[in-house]
């Protein structure tokens, strides 16, 4: 099963954030191991570009970031499991007219994110937004 | 031209152990948890050693050894560690084709890269700071007749330092060398991509130091990582990465109100004005190849020059000459001296650079070189290869935008100075660029002018000890390299001596 993030950005309309089938399958087998989770969009160096997964809230977001879709991995589709995706106002800025599908490949990935040990990376795959207008 | 036995192989330069282990208090400690995971070698795809994969009890046990040893190694003189940071570099120096072997094996990268930059620099970083340690001198002022401060430099005592994959050993060594030369006792984890190298290097230098002084713990960001840059047990920490990381980093060390150095990348602007093509010269072959230096490490550097900036009267010409120049790069074996473009450092790597490629396309940048995957067939068919490439594009693309860390160009055009410049700094980053001009003063101007902790002028991807290296805006907080990287590593003590009888007089 996929996931469509909710729409949480007042006056849009159209969600901005997918899991694959298999980020969904990862992030129900992490949140046995770790409990609630939430992604946080890097940048820069070495493993910038992917997103981080972190137990929610070790992360402190801030009026620097953007909450850009809100995950429910529950299978029952209950709410039970929600996992917010965050990233940076100033990032949001620059990618702010790609959809971001989150995915999973094979490797090991730096950072602190909960999947490296699993021998698993997530990664982001983007596609245009129709409804967003590119470099405005 | 040369080409290295691969490790495993009959005269192989270095012999890997089936299993690596941390060290710590001069020995080598096997995990708490008895927990190991594949080192996996780029050049291809395969699984050579295991590696300890250390938890939270592992770093406190090296926190341990580096607490028991900090008191004695602050205390030795700048002349002892000196001589101990130069022995080190000497035995660098007589290991120079094992390490290139170990690093290119780690990391995937072409192995005239160990063997001319990042080992020599290594070793050389370690002289410059047994040299800086000794040359540098407190300082004392006079406040009046009776009242001087003293200021002394003194170690921070017991730091932790998280390396990048990039250039295992030599990004180990920028952060090492200076911490040593303070009096500083280190703990310290290697990527999880490339631990192996500089636990081969620790082989060779580890008795050189006092037990405890170097502390390796090796294992995940998430696992081992943490617990360390989240201890209160260290008065410092040193990360280079990602920009979240970094301030996951920062959230830590403000819990234990403790200094914290990041480096975090950048997306690094490259100008070419125009009266560089004024003459087909030895200065305009540089400058050419200033643009292929793209194609350096792979790509995977943290001052990549990324972004090409042509001013558009020579845009056709130059970026004409350059995709000619960049199409004869030689992309093979990375153990074959030869080889000028090797292996990207994990899968996951490789699959974020094509991913790149995808968007580069979706968002309508023009594909002049390069896209795809490459496949050398043999041993290497399983090996992470990517082809040089080169989009046409604007800054506003996220190809302009976002640190690829691959073999990937994007680039575009300028009108004018001005226009120049504001592309330049239309981006996140700031650590590192290049101008080139044959004019002085444009050169300088514009030198100022970019908004990036380093700007090569007339040159690019130098990285000599004695030049400051760190970056502006989100590309990170502080400096490495240069005698400043000292003061990232010591306190100031002062000492306000009264040398008079009278008191104050306020009570």
């Amino acid at each position: 099963m996929s996931a469509v993030a909710t729409v949480v950005i007042p006056g849009e309309t159209v969600s901005r954030v997918s899991l694959s089938s298999e980020a969904v399958d990862l992030l129900r087998r992490l949140w046995d191991m770790h409990g609630p989770l939430m992604f946080h969009q890097s940048g820069g160096c070495c493993d910038g570009s992917s997103p981080m997964c972190f137990p929610a809230g070790d992360f402190m977001t801030s009026a620097a970031d953007v909450l850009l879709g809100i995950f429910d991995i529950s299978p029952a589709q209950d709410g039970s499991q929600r996992i917010e995706f965050w990233m940076s106002t100033e990032q949001f800025e620059y990618w702010s007219h790609t959809h971001l599908t989150v995915d999973v490949v094979k490797g090991r990935g730096s950072g602190f994110s909960v999947e490296a040990p699993e021998g698993v990376r997530f990664m982001i795959r983007s596609r245009l937004m129709e409804t967003a207008t590119p470099f405005a | 031209m040369t080409v290295y036995a691969a490790p495993g192989t009959p005269d192989a330069k270095v012999t890997f152990k089936p299993r690596y282990e941390h060290w710590i208090g001069g020995e080598w400690v096997k995990p708490v948890k008895g927990q190991y995971f594949e080192d996996i070698s780029p050049v291809n795809g395969k699984p050579f050693a295991e590696v300890a994969r250390g938890t939270a009890e592992d770093i406190d046990a090296a926190l341990d050894a580096a607490h028991k040893a900090a008191p004695a190694w602050g205390k030795t003189s700048t002349t002892e560690r000196a001589a101990v940071l130069n022995k080190i570099a000497d035995v660098i120096d007589a290991n120079l084709e094992l390490l290139a072997v170990a690093e290119t094996w780690d990391n995937g990268k072409p192995i005239r890269e160990p063997l001319n930059a990042d080992l020599p620099l290594a070793s050389d970083h370690f002289r410059y700071f047994a040299a800086a340690i000794r040359a540098q001198e407190g300082h004392f002022a006079e406040m009046d007749g009776d009242m001087t401060a003293y200021h002394y430099k003194e170690p921070l005592g017991v730091v932790g330092q998280i390396i990048p994959w990039n250039f295992p050993i030599l990004m180990a060594v920028w952060k090492l060398a200076p911490a040593l030369a303070a009096g500083n006792c280190v703990v310290l984890k290697p990527a999880e991509q490339t631990p192996v190298s500089i636990l081969v290097l620790v082989e060779l230098i580890g008795d050189i130091l006092p037990p405890g002084v170097l502390n390796v713990v090796n294992g995940f960001g998430a696992e081992a990582g943490k617990p360390l840059a989240s201890s209160p047990r260290i008065r410092k920490i040193a990360f280079t990465g990602e920009t979240t990381t970094g301030r996951l980093i920062l959230q830590y060390a403000s819990a234990n109100i403790i200094p914290a150095t990041l480096e975090l990348g950048g997306k690094s602007p490259n100008l070419f004005f125009s009266d560089v093509a004024d003459q087909d010269d030895a200065f305009y072959d540089k400058a050419q190849e200033g643009f292929v230096l793209f194609a350096f490490n792979q790509g995977e550097v943290c001052t990549c020059p990324s972004r090409a900036l042509i001013q558009k009267p020579i845009y056709d010409s130059f970026l004409g000459d350059a995709i000619e120049r960049t199409k004869k790069a030689v992309q093979g074996n990375p153990l074959d001296t030869d080889t000028q473009v090797g292996a990207q450092a994990s899968n996951d790597q490789l699959e974020k650079i094509l991913s790149y490629i995808d968007i580069g396309k979706q968002e309508g940048a023009k594909l002049a070189l390069g896209g795809s995957r490459v496949d050398l067939g043999g041993d290497l068919s399983e090996g992470y290869y990517v082809e040089p490439t080169i989009f046409e594009g604007h800054n506003k693309m996220r190809l302009f935008q976002e640190e690829i860390f691959g073999p990937v160009i994007a680039v575009t055009s300028f009108d004018d100075y001005d226009d120049g410049i504001a592309i330049a700094n239309d981006t996140l980053y700031g650590l590192g660029a290049g101008v080139w001009s044959r004019n002085g003063n444009v050169a300088y101007r514009a030198g100022r002018d970019i908004q990036a902790g380093r700007v090569w002028v007339n040159n690019y991807h130098s990285y000599p000890a004695g030049a400051a290296f760190g970056g502006y805006k989100s590309s990170g907080i502080g400096r490495e390299n240069s005698a400043l990287a000292l003061d990232h590593y010591q306190q100031t003590k002062n000492l306000l001596v009264s040398y008079s009888e009278s008191a104050l007089g306020f009570f």
